[in-house]
Formats: C-alpha cells, structure tokens, sequence
C-alpha cells in the first residue's frame, strides 16, 4: 500500500468528519440547551439536500442551492420547534424520542409524496470538479477538499459566535441555568427557537454538501444521524469542542479502518476470509471505539453532564 | 373502563380472532393476526426494561434480529444438512422450534448482559444513543458479513416444526405464538410483583434511596435488560419463522423504533400495553396500508397525538390512569 493512498484515505477521513460535525453541533447544541434528544435532526438533513438539489436543478447555481438548503431547514427547524419540539421540553427522554421519530415518519413519507423514491442528483459545481495537486504530490478532487474547508470556516464561526457574542452568552447561560436567565429577562422561547433553527440550518446545510456527493433520496438522513450520536457521545453531550474533536476521530476511523483493516487481517489469514472479516470489523470499528471511550470516560471526552 | 376488563377482552379477542377469521373464509387474517402476536411479543419484552426498569433503550432490534438470525443459522444449515460446526465438537443445524427458541433466547441474553454492562454505566440521553448506536453496529455487522447472506438475507424453505403440532398451517401456528405471548404476559405480571421487580421499579424511581438500603441498581437493571433482550430475541426467531426469511432489515434502527412505539402506543408499564400497541399498530398497516402508500405520515400524526395529549398510550385513553404509575 502506497503512502499516497494513505493520505488520501486520510483526508476522505477528516472531510466525513467534519460533515459529521454540522450535525453534531445541531445536535449537541440542542440538547445542551434545551435538553432535548432530537431524531428529526436527520430528516432536516435530508430536507437540505432535497431542496439543494431542486434549487440547483431549477437556477444552475449551485451556491444559491446552498444558501436555500439553508434557509429552508433553519426555517423548517424554527416551524417545528414552534409547533412540536416546544412542547416537549419538560417531559422525559422517552416522549421526546417517540414524537421525533414521529417528526420523521411524518418528514420522510412526505418527502417520498412529494419527490417520489427516485433518489436526485445534485452535480457538484464546474468550478469545483476537477482535482487539485496537494503538497506531497497528492492529487485530490477540489469539492471534497473545499468541503473540509467550509466544515472548518464553520467550526470556527460557531465556536467565535459561541465565546464572543450576546447570542452566544445567552446560550451558554442556558445550558447553565435556564431558570436564572429567564428571570434576568432573556426571552426564553424565543432563544430556544433561534438555536433550534441554527442547528437545522447546519444540518441543512450538510445535507446540500453531501448531496453533492452521494445521491439525493428519502432515508439519507437516518444513518448520518446515528452516526452524529455516536460523535457527541464519544465527545461528551453538550460540548462542541468535543462534537468536532469526536467527528474527525469517528470520521478517521471509519475511513482507515475499512482500508486498513483487511490488510491486517491478511497477515494472519488468506485474502478471501481477510476480505470479509476486515470488512466487516471494519463496519463495527466506530462503535467499538464509541465503547472504548465509554469504557474510559462514561461521559464522553468533553462531557460535563451525564 | 377497569384496565382489568379491558385486559380480558384483549386476550379473548385474540383467542377468538382465528375462529372468526376462518369462518369469514380469510385465513390470510390470520398470518396479519400471528405478526401483530409476535411483534407484541417482542414489545412484551421491551417493556419489561422500559416499562419495569426505566431504560430507554432504542436498541432492541438488536435482539430480534439475533433472535431472528439464530432461527436462520440453524434452520439453513440444517436444510442444507451441512453442521454448523465440526472442530471441537459437532454442532448441527436443526428444524425444531424448541431448541431454536432455547438458542436464540440464550444469544439473545449473552448479547444483552454485554450491552447492558457497557450501556448501563451511563444514563439518560446517553444510554438512549449508546443502545442506539449498539443496534447499528449488529446491523452493518449483519450486512457484511457474507456467510449468512449479507445484505440479501436468508431464506428457509419449510417452517420449523414443534413436536405435535403442524406450524405449516396458519391456525395452529398461531395458537403458538399467542401461547408464548401468554406465557411472556404472566412473567411480566410475575416479575414486576416479585422482590425483584419491586426493587427494580424503586431503582426506576429513586436509584440514591434503593443504594441506601443497599441495592445495588446497576444490577437489578442488567438483569431486567438481559431478560427483556432474551424475550425480544424469542420473538425475532418467531418473526423469522412466520416470514420464513431473516435480513438485517430486522436489525435496523426502525425496528427498534416500532418495538418502542408499540409500547408506547398502548401504555408503558402497562401490562397489555405492548400488545393493544401491537394489535393497534398492525391493523392500522393494514387499513392505513390499503388506503394509501404513504400511510406513515398518518402512523406519525397519530403517534404524536397520542405523545402530546394522550400520556399514558391508549390503555389509558380507555381505563384512565392508574396500573404502575
């Protein structure tokens, strides 16, 4: 095996996982606030993509996709939130699981009615398509490396949004104590909807990403989802420096497991066996790191609150 | 309306129901009937960790899918008259519902106490996702892994059969399944009286008090995980059997969902509420189903009806509150 298909497997890594991180931040976001477990986050996933790729098909221009994925999943999440997820701040874990689930069953047909079970394409833009030659002689395709790129301009954004503006001393005051801000006269519900909508919209924005990717279709937000629980339990619920630092490690170890573990495996048995049980090891390799870490740390990484 | 009546009516309507079918000339009904019995089953089993012992876990599509998958493993081979096994021991495939069911509740257990002894080191959200994320990876296990099939899954040819009894026929099989769902009912009703359950649904309600008098709670919640996980996988290999095939379909996420839903539909905690679940639940994929394809969005509004306003699933909607609150 040739170092550069190492570093290229490496980089597929690292751009998976910040992918992974815009959903984790929604996620961790949300249930570091509001204390609320959100399935549905998927479905606004899917909602991006599905909309990126009509807006793209409909104008040619692949950044107006981007800005209506978006807008549309960060405007869906504030509807629901107003709607639904309001009411379910104060009951258990349990309610709040069953009526998202109930969000997606209802998200997913609906999208199935309205678009069909034909999956959609989204082309990645002609600006972005061709390969770039990376120090090292690495040659790796544009889009995917600008994808890094824009999951870490987004890390970034959040993490000054969070440490150095008012919005971000509200939300970090009600994952505190949420009682305390009321009182000090912070609109709750409405700062509730406004980080609700903000982690929709990242996942929103995902979604339109990945679509470029990967196809379009009804069920694309499910896995990735589970994936993102994965990433802030190994990172500490709550915490967005430990959903970024836990999805580039669950990112990396998926990638390089699935290349490096059925050559492994061939050390001590024949190609064929070596094949298929490093493939499937491989596809277990992240949630055996996720209980490793558990093992380790039961509350995550980073995780204050258990 | 007493929950008690309301209980009896259920079990005879089920007993009743094949007679009824049979004189209607539908015995098609009658297979819908067995998978709303065993799905409740299924549901039986989860809430014995849910309803008795307070874990939310969102990962019980992975006992009915080594239910489910025991049932494959052993009917393939025997089919195929190869053994499972040679070295050091032979081990062989085998066609008798019986053992099949004593295997699969075995793994089943095994996997749950392995599980539940990494899971229950946490709580709350945390053990929702780590359950969550422990169904996935027995899913995506299932599916690259080609020995059994791999995505594509596993056909068995004849139902299994159990000792006096022809399981080809639709009646008689079903009389089974709802025997074990009866079965599964009076464990339930058994355990959540027994010390045990007693101590278990204190840990649920305060677990610092019920260490104080010097119970252990991390315990008492492995044991009601292992034994909902080894009638959750009694149910998979049924499953199984009644559809004849097993895929890892029957490991994926929304199978966990549904099984939850079940519970939740008819009333946590509640004895029957699993099955009022089950039954409500598979009649509605049957009428919803004829109305329309994409009757899921219905499924869901009425699923986020009955979270939001009708607390307590539809036993309570009927017999008010009360039973294990």
């Amino acid at each position: 095996m040739s170092l550069l298909l190492l570093a290229e497997q490496a980089l597929n890594g690292l751009q998976f996982g910040v992918m992974l991180f815009l959903m984790a931040a929604g996620l961790t976001l949300v249930f570091g606030v509001m204390g609320l477990i959100n399935l549905a986050h998927g479905s606004l996933y899917m909602l991006g993509a599905f909309v990126a790729a009509v807006v793209a098909g409909a104008t040619g221009s692949f950044l107006l996709a981007l800005v209506a994925a978006l807008a549309a999943a960060a405007g869906a999440g504030a509807l629901v939130e107003m709607l639904v997820i309001r009411r379910l701040y104060d009951r258990d874990h349990l309610d709040q699981v069953l009526a998202t689930f109930a969000l997606i069953l209802i998200f997913s047909e609906g999208t199935r009615w309205a678009f069909g079970s034909f999956p959609l394409y989204l082309d990645i833009p002609p600006w972005l398509s061709g390969p770039v030659m990376l120090p090292g002689g690495i040659l790796y395709p544009a889009y995917r490396l600008s994808l890094i790129g824009v999951g870490l301009a987004v890390a970034l954004a959040l993490y000054l949004l969070i440490s150095r503006t008012r919005l971000g001393v509200r939300i970090r005051a009600g994952a505190a104590d949420r009682e305390m801000i009321a009182a000090l006269g912070v609109d709750i519900s409405r700062l509730y909807t406004v980080v609700f909508a903000l982690g929709a919209g990242l996942a929103g924005l995902a979604g339109a990403l990945v679509g470029a990717i990967q196809s379009v279709q009804v069920g694309m937000g499910e896995p990735v989802l589970i994936l993102a629980f994965v990433v802030i339990v190994i990172g500490g619920i709550g915490s967005i420096k430990g959903a970024l630092i836990g999805a580039i490690l669950v990112g990396l170890t998926d990638t390089l497991g699935r290349l490096l573990l059925p050559l492994a495996f061939q050390t001590v048995m024949d190609s064929s066996a070596a094949a298929s049980a490093g493939a499937a090891v491989a596809s277990m390799s992240i949630y055996i790191l996720m209980a490793a870490v558990l093992i380790w740390r039961p509350s995550g990484l980073f995780g204050a609150r258990g | 309306m007493n929950e008690r009546w309301l209980n009896a009516a259920v079990v005879a309507g089920l007993v009743a129901f094949p007679l009824w079918a049979l004189w209607m000339d539908e015995p098609f009904l009658i297979t819908l009937a067995t998978r709303a019995v065993i799905l409740a089953l299924a549901g039986v089993g989860l809430n014995i960790a849910l309803g008795l012992g307070g874990l939310v876990s969102l990962g019980h599509a992975a006992f009915f899918g080594i239910g489910g998958y025991a049932m494959g493993i052993l009917a393939s081979h025997a089919q195929a008259y190869a053994p499972i096994m040679e070295w050091p021991f032979l081990i062989e495939g085998t066609k008798s519902m019986p053992v099949i069911w004593i295997v699969a509740m075995l793994a089943a257990a095994l996997a749950a106490l392995a599980i539940g002894a990494l899971s229950l080191r946490t709580s709350g959200v945390y053990f929702i996702m780590i359950t969550l994320a422990f169904g996935q990876m027995l899913y995506y296990f299932a599916i690259s892994w080609p020995a059994y099939g791999g995505e594509d899954g596993l056909s068995i040819y004849v139902r299994n059969g159990f000792p006096g009894l022809n399981t080809l026929a639709p009646a008689p099989f079903y009389g089974l399944c709802l025997t074990v769902l009866l079965i599964a009912l009076a464990a339930h009703w058994q355990i959540a009286r027994s010390p045990f359950g007693l101590a278990l649904n204190a840990a649920r309600q305060s677990p610092a008090r019920v260490e104080t008098v010097g119970i252990a709670p991390f315990r008492l919640r492995l044991v009601a995980f292992t034994v909902s996980g080894a009638i959750t996988g009694l149910a998979g290999a049924l499953f199984a059997d009644l559809n004849r095939f097993v895929s890892p379909v029957m490991f994926s996420w929304q199978t966990s969902g549904e099984i939850m839903v079940f519970v939740i539909l008819g009333g946590v905690a509640r004895l029957f509420g699993p099955v009022v679940g089950a039954v409500v639940f598979i009649t509605l994929e049957h009428w919803l189903g004829g109305l329309s394809d994409y009757w899921h969005i219905y499924l869901g509004a009425l699923l986020l009806g009955v979270v939001l306003f009708a607390r307590g699933g539809l036993i309570g909607l009927v017999a008010g509150r009360g039973g294990h609150e």
